[in-house]
């Protein structure tokens, strides 16, 4: 709910910046370790943009991917979670580096 | 960029289609295309009473810059320019923002008031009933008068603020209703009114949740993770990103751990698996067992806090 909020506040700052009156689409980026729950998101997201342009937006969510520095073999490496071992030497010690990213990329407006 | 066609720059937008021309192209000398369009809006091309023939994707960006007679996009198909009477005007804006960025801005706002005051803020962070609120208390007592300050976030309740009162230190309690996390606003509205003198230390309580409050940013040093020996070895694992985010993980409750068959060495590997980086201390607030590691780590932060300046 408050990252819908979130969006409604940038919808409504990027209206007065832009001077638009409608939101038609919306696409945001969302890292695989973000732990959106897209469902949940979408739910929220019609139920707070009433009354604001996006009311009635399509709401498009694109995947991130998972980036992690292992500390054993010292590469940055992709992997799906944040518990999944290093794809090239195995090892179970990573940090995060990307991927918990929620950004909204662009909006198609009218 | 052009925000019509997505033509330059980072940005990306499906035009649609393009308008096939009715014409072949030979007998279309300047633009098929520009034929094309102005015949759909019915209008003379500006290129056949013009010198030169018009590049046929011609833009002199400033405004997108084409005349309202040869605007070569291609229309019809989707979101259209402007000069075609009656159509609405979609455009792609290129936001690129996060969508905490008003969260990360107040955020940063507190972290500079903070700065200015040397005031170490610290963000505790943990799963309701590990104990936050009686290490806190324990804490204050034993850094004696040095100057501190508390804010308390709960859903419900000023339970917590009361306790914390009751060993005559200052707190201010936030509710948060049905939040599940306090955010750097509700924070920065705590700060002007606790008007904290030079040198401070801030406890920041955070909403007893292992998931939310991981992702805001109150302006803080750092995250504080606590966590008791009776919630179970496999919690870093299930909730990472509040370990990941946490430069401190304090094991509370150790006089605990040979009732509940908890296993220390798992709690520092789980850890350790989520966040290498991470700092772990084994602390008994009840018993004061490991406290004395937690204020040294404090008067170590303060320090470091009162260098940077």
């Amino acid at each position: 709910m408050s990252l819908a909020e979130g969006i409604r506040e940038i919808v409504l700052d990027q209206a007065r910046q832009h001077g638009f009156a409608r939101v038609t689409c919306l696409r945001l980026e969302i890292g695989r370790f973000a732990g959106v729950e897209k469902p949940a998101l979408e739910f929220a997201f019609d139920v707070v943009m009433r009354g604001s342009p996006a009311e009635g937006a399509r709401l498009e969510m694109l995947d991130l991917p998972g980036r992690a520095l292992c500390f054993d073999c010292e590469t940055t490496v992709e992997i799906d979670s944040r518990l999944s071992p290093c794809p090239r030497c195995g090892g179970g010690r990573l940090l995060p580096e990307g991927g918990d990213e929620m950004r909204i990329k662009d909006m198609e407006v009218a | 960029m052009c925000t019509v066609c997505g033509c330059h720059g980072t940005v990306t937008f499906d035009p649609g289609p393009e308008v096939k021309s009715p014409l072949p192209p030979a007998a279309a000398p300047v633009s098929s295309l520009a034929a094309a369009v102005s015949a759909v809006a019915g209008m003379t091309p500006r290129s056949r009473a013009a010198p030169k023939p018009a590049p046929a994707h011609h833009h002199d960006h400033g405004g997108c810059g084409c005349g309202p007679g040869h605007h070569l996009h291609p229309y019809g198909q989707r979101a259209a320019g402007g000069s075609v009477p009656g159509m609405s005007q979609e455009r792609l804006i290129a936001v690129e923002t996060s969508i905490l960025s008003k969260n990360d801005a107040l955020a940063a706002e507190n972290r500079r008031a903070l700065a200015a005051r040397q005031v170490l803020a610290l963000n505790l962070v943990s799963s309701p009933g590990s104990g936050k609120t009686t290490l806190l208390c324990e804490t204050i007592r034993a850094m004696g008068a040095r100057p501190l300050a508390v804010i308390e976030g709960d859903q419900q309740t000023s339970a917590d603020a009361d306790r914390i009162r009751a060993t005559g230190a200052r707190a201010i309690q936030i509710n948060t209703g049905k939040g599940c996390h306090l955010d750097a606003a509700m924070v920065g509205h705590a700060l002007t009114a606790l008007n904290l003198p030079q040198g401070a230390c801030l406890f920041i309580e955070n909403v007893g949740n292992l998931v939310c409050p991981a992702g805001f940013d109150l302006g803080e040093d750092a995250k504080v993770a606590i966590l008791s020996v009776t919630e179970g070895e496999d919690k870093p694992l299930k909730y990472p990103a509040m370990f990941t985010a946490a430069r401190l993980a304090i094991l509370n409750k150790i006089d605990l751990a040979p009732y509940c068959g908890a296993d220390l060495a798992a709690y520092r590997a789980n850890l350790r698996r989520v966040n290498p980086h991470i700092e772990i201390l084994e602390v008994s607030a009840r018993t004061g067992e490991g406290m004395q590691g937690w204020l040294n780590w404090l008067a170590a932060r303060q320090s470091e806090k009162a260098e940077a300046l």
